[in-house]
């Protein structure tokens, strides 16, 4: 199975030939991609069945959100990118739109709401289609135009990315709205933005939050800001979750305590133990070996990802492909990251294990989209 | 065979990519490995102690409320402390069966069903997991010794000390220092979670509610190890609260009573402010209650029985109960008159004994049936003369009137500090036309000029309108608190003073009031020639039922209940104003037979040294200077 190292190579007329007799290759799936995810979502369901403290419901649900999901990827996979990337910028305005429905109507029910609800016939969130329409907006504007990209295609991505992230943020939903802006913004360093701009945005940043620091914020929103830095300093608010989930953690040790047999997470009533901390759960009864192996899991799916962008024959779905990849570790690393006290807590779900059907959704959708771009390749060839 | 395709730019947009990707790649790879160096950290190296930690212990992060701030009196007598208490509190998680562990306390202590309703409701009130929730106060000794011996039945029970707020004082600042109570479910919403974590009360009313950002202090907490039972094991950090801030308020322990006692047992309410600074020294509003059985959580039956008394103690007559001033307003609008120019000091106004509109045959009758004859302003205070003031509001008109009054703080909130006070109501054409759609009917201003009518006043605004007339306008806020933690109150939205054409109206109108204490014929007089010094005053009466036209006011033929209420102002020493006192009381019928002994001797109580004369810093600067007379200073 040549993952990695084949990263310069081009199609051959032998490889069209064997993809074309294979019955996945039929059904526009890609064998590596649905192996991994079936992977992920058995180890999943185990997880989610301790941290839940047995809820078989609750298993239920998610698994049939799982399939729902698997369904929706395969069907995505059958449309061609061409096709998609006809509708993307319709899609865009429509996100837009619904999220600025999502704002007001929010605002009018005095407090912070992120859901479209049509009784009885609907109900989602505006900003998971956002997700996907995000990279896809982006991929589609920068593959008409010449790459790198020139001042003003840099520009206008930026309102692109810069409009829904604002909408979002005000929902309020800083955790959603992050990945959102960079998963635009991944797309845009594929697009091989220059790395002269990346420095010069990052030595601008610094300034400005420095006199923002010194000039702007009153006390008490520096507390705040100290406080999301460091949440420990705050035990009895953000920081009772960091301090539980350290020590989940850290008692799990090497080899972990075993399937069910966590105690942290279980009796000590970990917060949201089932969804954004779920990787504290398997932390503590999986150990550092069930840690390693899931980060292993998603290192193979991203380098699957990474090789899908390499072999994608048209601009958008090399652009699209390598911006869905590069958002989809960075929920795995936020994640972590907060869960284990490395980074700020925000609100981010650990992908495929953590318990929530929305989400779940959205991500295989988007793998969906991996699997169009690559197996769509071979039509492409023979036109 | 077929050609790999090539679309334009594409290679070069391809290895564009293709490098991109592989920075991606090897950035992603750096930071997984980042994941695992740091679950490697707490996985291996901090093993040790993190399993420890959880092994049969655990960590919990526990608030440590702050403890409330003190309030004191002006002289640092404490009117609400907090004093250490037994409670039982309840840890849900830990009690396992916790609906038939409140049974088990019911059973042991030996208490009512409707206890066992109240503990259920309290328990249901936890806000965090592993929260011992406080379910019953005040603990005797007996209870203790009973819980201790049937520990074994009651998992997640424990005794625990508590600083439990308490009002040495009693009833005596009931209704100005008010009372904390439990945080109910409407609280609960609206409070920082966060600072409010270990704490279970809050301010309701008075003081205790106006101020409890201040009072309330910083939340602490400690991280502690507990076993599997919950038993604390050892502090693993801990940060100390920051007590709520210290109140001392502007009353006077000592005056206060002594406004008590001179109420004499009647209902009533009575109000003393120092005019130059606006602190209020004594705030009494009677019948009053003990605030303590509301902290812990006061029994239903003891609430109704308050609740429903007839005498109605919970209702705070200083700030929310409202009257008409009656002639107690006499004096402010003898102001506003001069200073409209309807009247001057020496015009005068004949007096049948009642008066007319032009072309209307309703008398608008004086108190005094058979006519006070020529009456001049002097002589209109002094008499408390109603026609004279009919024809001064007839000439005025609403507006001006109506624009005046406000000026004194009729129809609006004077305190800085008082939680719930009233607006009152200064009526106007706006409001008429706004409450009944109607116009605005000039017999209604003729009422209006002697206090009666729509007008209502609570009796700290009329403390505060008489205040006025004895700093000859300047306004500042009656406020009750003194400072907090050293530093004075702030007053936000400042009312600006009253600036007359000519300030010796001012003078008029005061030497109106003294008259009424020591003129021949004032209406105070017995008053007025018992004390050591010059006090200026003005009696009135709020009517509580309605007369008729023609009828006679017979005390004998009304009940108890429908008398008249008693009202008196006045402010003492009239040349050098230093207290100012305002008096209800309710169906006491005379403001000036009833009312005006008992300003007399909240004043004496604060004038006067043990010798019984006037303390030497309260005497008048430059003795009694006539009126008009320059002051020569020595």
């Amino acid at each position: 199975m040549s993952l990695i190292g084949s990263f310069d190579r081009t199609l051959s007329s032998d490889d069209v030939l064997r993809r074309r007799s294979s019955l996945l290759q039929r059904l526009h799936i890609d064998g590596i991609l649905l192996l991994l995810l079936l992977l992920l979502a058995t180890g999943s369901l185990f997880v989610l069945y301790s941290a839940s403290g047995k809820n078989v419901d609750l298993l239920m649900k998610q698994a049939s959100s799982f399939g729902i999901g698997l369904v929706a990827m395969v069907v995505i996979a059958q449309f061609e990118p061409r096709f998609m990337a006809r509708w993307v910028p319709l899609g865009y305005l429509c996100g837009v739109g619904l999220l600025v429905v999502v704002d007001v109507m929010g605002h009018n029910a005095m407090g912070a709401t992120r859901w479209i609800n049509i009784p009885g016939v609907i109900r989602f969130q505006p900003s998971e289609f956002m997700k996907i329409l995000m990279p896809a907006t982006i991929a589609w504007y920068l593959s008409k135009r010449t790459l790198p990209p020139s001042l003003k295609h840099v520009s206008v991505s930026l309102g692109l990315i810069v409009t829904p992230f604002v909408l979002i943020l005000l929902q309020p939903d800083l955790g959603t709205s992050l990945l959102i802006l960079a998963s635009g913004a991944f797309v845009l360093f594929m697009a091989g933005l220059q790395w002269r701009w990346i420095a010069g945005a990052v030595a601008a940043i610094v300034p400005i939050a420095v006199a923002m620091w010194f000039f702007v914020l009153h006390d008490y929103q520096k507390r705040r800001v100290l406080t999301f830095i460091n949440p420990e300093s705050d035990p009895l608010g953000a920081g009772w979750n960091i301090i539980q989930s350290k020590a989940a953690i850290g008692s799990g040790g090497v080899f972990g305590k075993g399937w069910l047999l966590g105690t942290q997470s279980h009796l000590d009533f970990l917060p949201e133990s089932h969804t954004d901390f779920i990787i504290a759960v398997l932390a503590e009864e999986f150990g550092l070996i069930g840690v390693c192996l899931l980060l292993l899991l998603y290192i193979l799916l991203i380098a699957r990802g990474l090789v899908i962008t390499v072999q994608a024959q048209t601009l958008f779905g090399k652009l699209l492909a390598g911006g869905l990849t590069m958002t989809f570790f960075v929920y795995v690393f936020i994640n972590i990251g907060m869960v284990s006290g490395l980074l700020p807590v925000v609100g981010v779900p650990l992908p495929f294990i953590s318990y929530g059907g929305t989400s779940l959704i959205t991500l295989l959708s988007s793998f969906g989209i991996l699997m169009s771009i690559h197996t769509h390749r071979k039509w492409i060839a023979q036109a | 065979m077929p050609q790999p395709i090539r679309l334009k730019d594409h290679e070069k947009d391809a290895r564009l990519i293709r490098k991109r990707a592989l920075v991606g790649g090897v950035v992603f790879l750096v930071l997984t490995l980042v994941l695992m160096a740091r679950m490697y950290y707490l996985q291996v190296i901090q093993y040790e102690y993190h399993s420890t930690l959880a092994e049969n212990n655990r960590i919990h992060v526990q608030p440590i409320p702050p403890n409330r701030g003190l309030i004191y009196d002006r002289n640092g007598v404490i009117i609400a402390d907090n004093r250490p208490s037994f409670s039982l509190t309840l840890t849900r998680e830990r009690a396992g069966d916790w609906e038939q562990v409140l049974d088990v306390i019911v059973e042991v202590l030996e208490l009512t069903p409707d206890d066992r309703e109240l503990f259920e409701r309290r328990v249901k009130q936890g806000r965090r997991p592993f929260e011992p929730v406080p379910v019953l106060f005040e603990l005797s000794e007996e209870q203790i010794a009973r819980l201790a011996v049937n520990q074994f039945r009651l998992p997640g029970v424990e005794v625990v000390a508590q600083l439990v707020r308490h009002y040495p004082q009693r009833e005596h600042f009931a209704h100005s220092v008010g009372y904390v109570g439990r945080i109910n479910e409407r609280e609960l919403k609206q409070l920082d979670p966060v600072e409010y974590s270990g704490t279970h009360h809050i301010g309701k009313t008075g003081i205790e509610r106006f101020y409890e950002d201040e009072l309330h202090g910083k939340v602490g907490y400690e991280e502690v190890e507990t076993n599997a039972r919950g038993r604390v094991l050892r502090v693993l950090n801990r940060t100390d609260p920051l007590p709520g801030r210290d109140v001392m308020l502007t009353l006077d322990v000592h005056l206060q009573e002594v406004a008590e006692k001179a109420l004499g047992g009647r209902r009533g309410a009575v109000v003393a402010i120092q005019p130059q600074t606006g602190e209020v020294l004594a705030m009494v509003s009677q019948p009053s209650f003990d605030p303590n059985p509301f902290v812990t959580g006061i029994s239903f039956k003891a609430y109704a029985e308050l609740r429903d008394s007839i005498d109605r103690p919970l209702y705070n007559r200083v700030l929310r109960g409202l009257y008409p001033p009656g002639s107690t307003i006499k004096p402010m609008v003898a102001v506003a008159g001069l200073d409209a120019g309807v009247v001057t000091p020496s015009s005068r106004v004949f007096d049948p004994g009642f008066y007319q509109l032009p072309n209307n045959s309703h008398k608008y009758r004086n108190w005094n049936r058979t006519g006070d004859g020529w009456v001049d302003l002097n002589m209109a205070i002094m008499r408390s003369n109603d026609t004279y003031f009919y024809d001064l509001a007839h000439k005025m008109g609403i507006d001006r009137l109506h624009d005046y009054m406000s000026r004194f703080g009729i129809g609006q909130r004077v305190s800085l500090d008082m939680f719930e006070e009233t607006a009152g109501l200064m009526p106007s054409r706006e409001w008429k036309r706004a409450r009944y759609r109607q116009p605005w009917y000039p017999g209604e201003t003729l009422i209006l000029g002697i206090g009666q009518g729509y007008m209502q006043a609570t009796p700290l605004q009329l403390a505060q309108a008489t205040a006025l007339v004895a700093t000859k306008g300047k306004w500042i806020r009656p406020h009750l608190a003194r400072t907090i933690d050293g530093s004075q109150p702030h007053d936000p939205d400042p009312i600006p003073d009253i600036v007359l054409r000519d300030p010796k109206y001012w003078d008029y109108a005061r030497q109106g009031m003294e008259a009424v204490m020591h003129g021949a014929r004032g209406t105070a007089r017995k008053v007025g020639d018992a004390a050591a010094y010059r006090i200026a005053g003005k009696s009135g009466t709020a009517q509580v039922v309605a007369i008729k036209q023609g009828e006679k006011y017979d005390r004998s033929k009304v009940q108890e209940r429908h008398r008249d209420h008693a009202l008196f102002v006045g402010f003492a020493p009239a040349d050098n104003p230093q207290i100012v006192v305002s008096v209800m009381v309710e169906n006491g019928e005379s403001g000036s037979g009833v009312g005006a002994p008992v300003v007399k001797q909240v004043m004496d109580a604060w004038l006067l040294d043990e010798n019984g004369q006037l303390k030497a810093e309260y005497a008048t600067p430059g003795a009694t200077a006539p009126l008009n007379a320059e002051v020569k200073q020595p």
